[in-house]
């Protein structure tokens, strides 16, 4: 079995001395692990840092074999983000969630190319969280646990939206929220076609898929707590001042 | 096999598990300290039943040795409010080869990592911290790796050093001594280009 394909390398697990149990995300083939023979050495260690885009060619004796991989770069996102504390939490968050959560060996191309465009993002230097979290609502709907924010759930109106509900993932709009209103889980208006991206709205959506993440993602995933690398990324965009980028 | 053949065979099953060796290796490893065995073999099993004995984690900064408190934490001249932090005892024997630095070190077993779940709490980072008064630091040097969970965890400690009166630097990042740019990864050149200095 052999195959050729691009993707994005999510993480890597030594594998004795001098190999590399990898796991990449590409476009045609999903999530998919296997071996790198001298994945340690001084010519590829640099390489093999999550995030970074690779050409790969995969080879197996048998289709479902675990395979080894001979790779090479093409572009390298970790020498960009290292010293920005921002990215590099984005960059490590997204590989994380990635790793955690895509099932091995199917494919997701939307979700692959949106993520390649948010990994580039974060190393150009531009204006990336809100794109990040737009990414979190792509995830958890590529997973099948999607947030239906088409209309109010109470009142089927699709103006005013402004809660979520925890429970079933779906609008709820001012006037339909009523004495529920507490229980409800906030919908910054950058989730529903306005907003300015502001840092309260922002953290605001960050909260709302979290909560779906963990409540809903986690436990069909085996009830693992979700990577902590997710968690870095919030307490780092909370923290740093609107704009900051170190 | 015989008892005695047993042994042996015991014993490079085990030198195989050392890194670097393999069980050819190993073999010829077993079978040179055999034919030295008064000025090789006996020594090496002293010595090894002693470190076995007596190797211990330094209470106060990770380091190995083989008292409570290693000797550089003894050292009344590294006493000199610099800090370097490291990953592993490795990386500490790495600075000291270079003679360079004239400090005390913290090691912190690891590294924050999403995938083996490594989090604050499994590294030394509170014991860091109460080194800070302890003993009067001035500078913390984060000496971890270039790699992207060597700096979640250096930015992470920087986060934690803010506000407690010490100056925070890391490590320079670029071309190494002897490379040549057409070797070079992208990602180095990125980051030797990001911290350029004035010439």
């Amino acid at each position: 079995m052999e195959w050729r394909d691009e993707g994005v390398l999510l993480s890597l697990r030594k594998h004795g001395e001098t190999a590399a149990i990898i796991e990449v995300f590409t476009e045609r083939h999903g999530r998919h692990a296997g071996v790198v023979r001298g994945a340690m050495s001084r010519r590829l260690a640099p390489l093999l840092q999550p995030g970074a885009q690779l050409a790969l060619e995969w080879r197996a004796r048998l289709e479902d074999h675990l395979g080894s991989y001979r790779v090479e770069p093409v572009k390298s996102r970790a020498g960009a983000v290292l010293g920005d504390r921002r990215a590099l939490a984005g960059l490590s968050a997204v590989c994380a969630l990635l790793d955690f959560t895509l099932p091995e060996r199917e494919p997701h191309p939307d979700l692959y190319r949106r993520s390649v465009a948010l990994l580039d993002a974060l190393g150009a230097g531009r204006d990336w969280p809100l794109d990040y979290l737009r990414w979190e609502m792509r995830l958890l709907e590529e997973m099948g646990f999607g947030l239906d924010l088409s209309c109010c759930a109470v009142t089927g109106a699709t103006e005013g939206l402004a809660y979520v509900s925890p429970r079933t993932g779906r609008a709820v709009s001012r006037a339909g929220a009523g004495e529920w209103q507490e229980r409800l889980l906030p919908l910054p208006p950058e989730l529903a076609g306005g907003g300015s991206g502001s840092r309260q709205n922002l953290l605001a959506g960050f909260a709302l898929t979290g909560h779906f993440l963990e409540s809903w993602l986690a436990p069909a995933l085996g009830d693992r707590p979700l990577p902590g690398a997710r968690g870095r990324l919030v307490d780092r965009l909370a923290r740093d001042p609107p704009g900051g980028n170190r | 096999m015989s008892q005695g053949t047993r042994d042996i065979e015991e014993l490079i099953d085990l030198m195989a598990r050392l890194p670097g060796l393999g069980p050819r290796s190993a073999r010829r490893a077993v079978l040179q300290m055999i034919k030295k065995r008064g000025q090789v073999m006996a020594p090496l099993a002293e010595a090894m039943a002693t470190v076995a004995e007596t190797a211990r984690e330094c209470a106060n900064c990770g380091n190995i040795g083989t008292a409570e408190i290693c000797d550089i934490c003894r050292a009344e001249n590294r006493a000199n409010g610099q800090i370097c932090v490291v990953e592993d005892v490795a990386d500490l024997w790495a600075m000291e080869r270079g003679g360079v630095y004239g400090g005390r070190y913290h090691v912190l077993g690891g590294t924050l990592s999403a995938l083996d779940a490594v989090g604050p709490e499994e590294l030394r980072i509170p014991r860091l911290l109460d080194r800070l008064e302890e003993e009067k630091v001035e500078e913390i040097v984060l000496a971890l790796g270039a790699t992207v969970d060597g700096q979640t965890t250096a930015h992470y400690i920087a986060d934690q050093l803010e506000g407690r009166g010490v100056s925070v630097t890391s490590l320079a990042q670029g071309v190494p001594i002897g490379g040549e740019l057409d070797y070079l990864d992208d990602g180095t050149i990125t980051a030797a280009l990001k911290a350029r200095k004035a010439f």
